[in-house]
């Protein structure tokens, strides 16, 4: 009987090994923030090409050293990595879609949109040096607002984001002291606030609080109806955040003159532009095996993504910026 | 079905030899199973120390005494998450111990029997709840009930200037050292419960039914004649709990607030070791960062080894003694 036994497992181990040489798999890592996308994207890929593609949200770090290391096909960061050490690495570097981040408070009797911010402002605020809603500086700003007499809670994000990369580099593009006391980084030490663990910490911790403000990702923002603010752009308009509004910001964005597209979409130009955007990366080898494999992938998803990107609240590339990644990254690709 | 067969009637020299190979197998299997653990533990301590050591190199002593953690300028000190560890931990046990000591005595000397069964078992199944679930039930159900009811009319009838205006000082939203507390003491509490409870089951009848039978009342039995018998082995059982609570993770890390400084107050926020960790591994792209985050990972595990250390030399005790 254990014979018997042995003689199945074996048989089944063989056609287990069989089965798996046979199904061609794409394997990336990297990045929390497009792993929903990616996840869509690679359901419809599947349907399409019989192709598998595993993705594991490790986050933008975990991803950079997996592909580093080789043990994935391509690695997926929120922060994309400078020119020098994409040459080190000999990575080709591209973006997918685009994200950005959102101010949002909790102040009795207002509503969406209705405060208008700068970015001086925000980073004043949390630097702690604006303490209360109705501060002067904050009613020049928002005439006719009834800004309240309460203190400003400022909850930010604890664990290590991309959101809050993109998010501190806002502000510290916006105020010098800003960039002087505090900078810009994945973490970073807060001045002050209290931290939630994701945009559904901070999410929480915002509706929990009176007088609060937090930041989270477009989409969180978008899918759970929060109470998001103005901020103002560089051609100094005071804009919402919407998928247009993001869109602009990624067509006015000067991608030809951005080697390894490494461009933040920080304050980028344009009337209807949202000032706090970005776009998530993904690394590869530019002489891999399976590179060609990889791109296949992403051809497929610019071609027949968008929909899904939008369905999830992300904003896909403009389409002059995916014909430049086609012709000036993909082509690096051996 | 044929192996029952022959096991049936076994010739006997065959099955002499047949047990010696088995007994010197499973010799073998055991020996290898306590020193693989061993030498997993021991290659853990050896990989977080390679790991934490360009941190510990760069920062030396200051690591642990200074409070700035600044990803930004790469300057890590982990005093803050130490001390929010420490004293997260302490507040939980002081918290936890009486309910799960009551809970322990009343399964043993004082239930009905037909209760006796159910509340064990769900005793049992809520030291089975994943910390997650409890750090969700933490954020969204227990923290603005916590505001409401506890944090606001605390902060609201502590006099002006004492101490207790000193201690209530913060955001009144549910979130800080004693939420977070409150939580760890939740968590550990129903595994102090339990191996409180099978310890004092180990207490023969006759001892307990001797005091009973000289008239003392439930109190006196559990007070001095059932707790002294197993005292070692519950503070065995103590440090075991204040072990989890030390290294415990995600249920701190959604409802402590998050920030690196020292704790000023019940209601300020704090950060704990593992907090940290979790909170920062993922995204840590430099390797300062990254070493000072293994680095912490060294220190917890110095603070839990001390921990269970005590623990095992205290039940090492009662195991003489039984």
């Amino acid at each position: 009987m254990l014979k018997t036994l042995g003689v199945a497992l074996g048989a089944a181990l063989l056609a287990g090994v069989g089965t798996l040489a046979q199904a061609a798999s794409i394997s990336g890592a990297g990045a929390t923030f497009p792993a929903p996308v990616y996840a869509k994207w690679a359901e419809g890929y599947k349907a399409a090409t019989g192709t598998n593609l595993n993705y594991q949200s490790i986050g933008s770090g975990g991803g950079i050293r997996q592909i580093t290391a080789n043990t994935v096909d391509f690695g997926a960061t929120d922060k994309p990595l400078k020119p020098d050490d994409l040459a080190a690495n000999n990575f080709v570097q591209f973006p997918t879609v685009i994200g950005g981040v959102v101010p949002v408070v909790n102040l009795p009797g207002i509503k969406a949109g209705q405060i208008k911010l700068t970015g001086a402002q925000i980073a004043d605020i949390y630097r702690g040096v604006i303490k209360k809603w109705n501060d002067p500086l904050l009613v020049k700003t928002n005439p006719g607002v009834p800004l309240p007499n309460l203190p400003i809670t400022v909850v930010h994000r604890s664990d290590g984001s991309g959101t809050t990369f993109i998010f501190t580099t806002f502000l510290a593009s916006k105020a010098p002291r800003w960039a002087s006391q505090v900078g810009a980084n994945d973490a970073v030490a807060w001045p002050v606030g209290l931290g939630g663990k994701g945009n559904e910490g901070v999410a929480a911790f915002v509706k929990q609080t009176e007088g609060s403000i937090g930041y989270v990702e477009y989409a969180y923002a978008a899918t759970n109806n929060l109470i998001y603010t103005q901020v103002q752009n560089k051609a100094g308009q005071f804009v919402s955040p919407t998928a247009s509004a993001f869109a602009a910001a990624a067509s006015g964005a000067k991608w030809q003159s951005a080697p390894g597209f490494y461009l933040l979409l920080i304050d980028q130009p344009g009337a209807a532009s949202w000032p706090i955007s970005g776009a998530t990366f993904i690394l590869l080898h530019k002489d891999q095996k399976n590179g060609k494999d990889v791109l296949k992938f992403f051809e497929w998803a610019y071609k027949n993504g968008d929909a899904a990107a939008s369905s999830l609240s992300y904003v896909p590339l403009p389409a002059a910026v995916k014909d430049l990644i086609r012709k000036t990254a993909w082509s690096q690709v051996k | 079905m044929s192996d029952a067969s022959i096991s049936h009637a076994p010739p006997p020299r065959r099955t002499v030899a047949r047990g010696a190979l088995l007994s010197t197998l499973f010799e073998g299997l055991c020996f290898s199973a306590a020193t693989a653990l061993l030498a997993a533990l021991s290659g853990l301590l050896i990989a977080l120390f390679i790991g934490g050591w360009p941190a510990i190199k760069k920062f030396g002593f200051s690591f642990i005494t200074t409070v700035t953690w600044n990803p930004v300028t790469e300057v890590y000190g982990a005093a803050g998450p130490i001390v929010g560890t420490l004293i997260t931990s302490g507040l939980a046990l002081l918290m936890a111990l009486p309910v799960a000591a009551g809970v322990a005595f009343f399964l043993t000397e004082l239930c009905p029997a037909p209760l006796r069964r159910p509340i064990g078992t769900a005793v049992e199944l809520l030291a089975g709840i994943p910390s997650i679930v409890y750090g969700m039930w933490g954020l969204f159900i227990f923290a603005p009930l916590f505001a409401k009811w506890v944090e606001r009319p605390l902060m609201a009838a502590a006099p002006p200037g004492s101490i207790w205006e000193t201690l209530t000082l913060g955001i009144p939203n549910g979130s800080g050292i004693l939420a977070a507390s409150i939580i760890l003491a939740i968590m550990i509490l129903p595994f102090m419960a339990a191996t409180l409870r099978d310890l004092l089951m180990t207490v023969p009848p006759a001892v307990r039914e001797s005091a009973y039978g000289l008239g003392s009342t439930t109190s006196e039995v559990v007070m001095k004649v059932t707790l002294p018998y197993v005292r070692r082995g519950a503070i065995g059982a103590v440090m075991l709990g204040l072990g989890r609570a030390l290294g415990e993770t995600m249920a701190v890390t959604f409802i402590i607030g998050n920030s690196h400084d020292f704790p000023t107050s019940l209601f300020a926020s704090g950060s704990t070791i593992a907090s940290t960790i979790a909170n920062e591994f993922t995204e840590a792209t430099s390797d300062v960062h990254l070493a000072a985050l293994i680095a912490l990972g060294l220190v917890l595990f110095v603070i839990t080894f001390a921990v269970l250390a005590l623990a095992r030399l205290l039940l090492g005790h009662q195991g003489d003694k039984a």
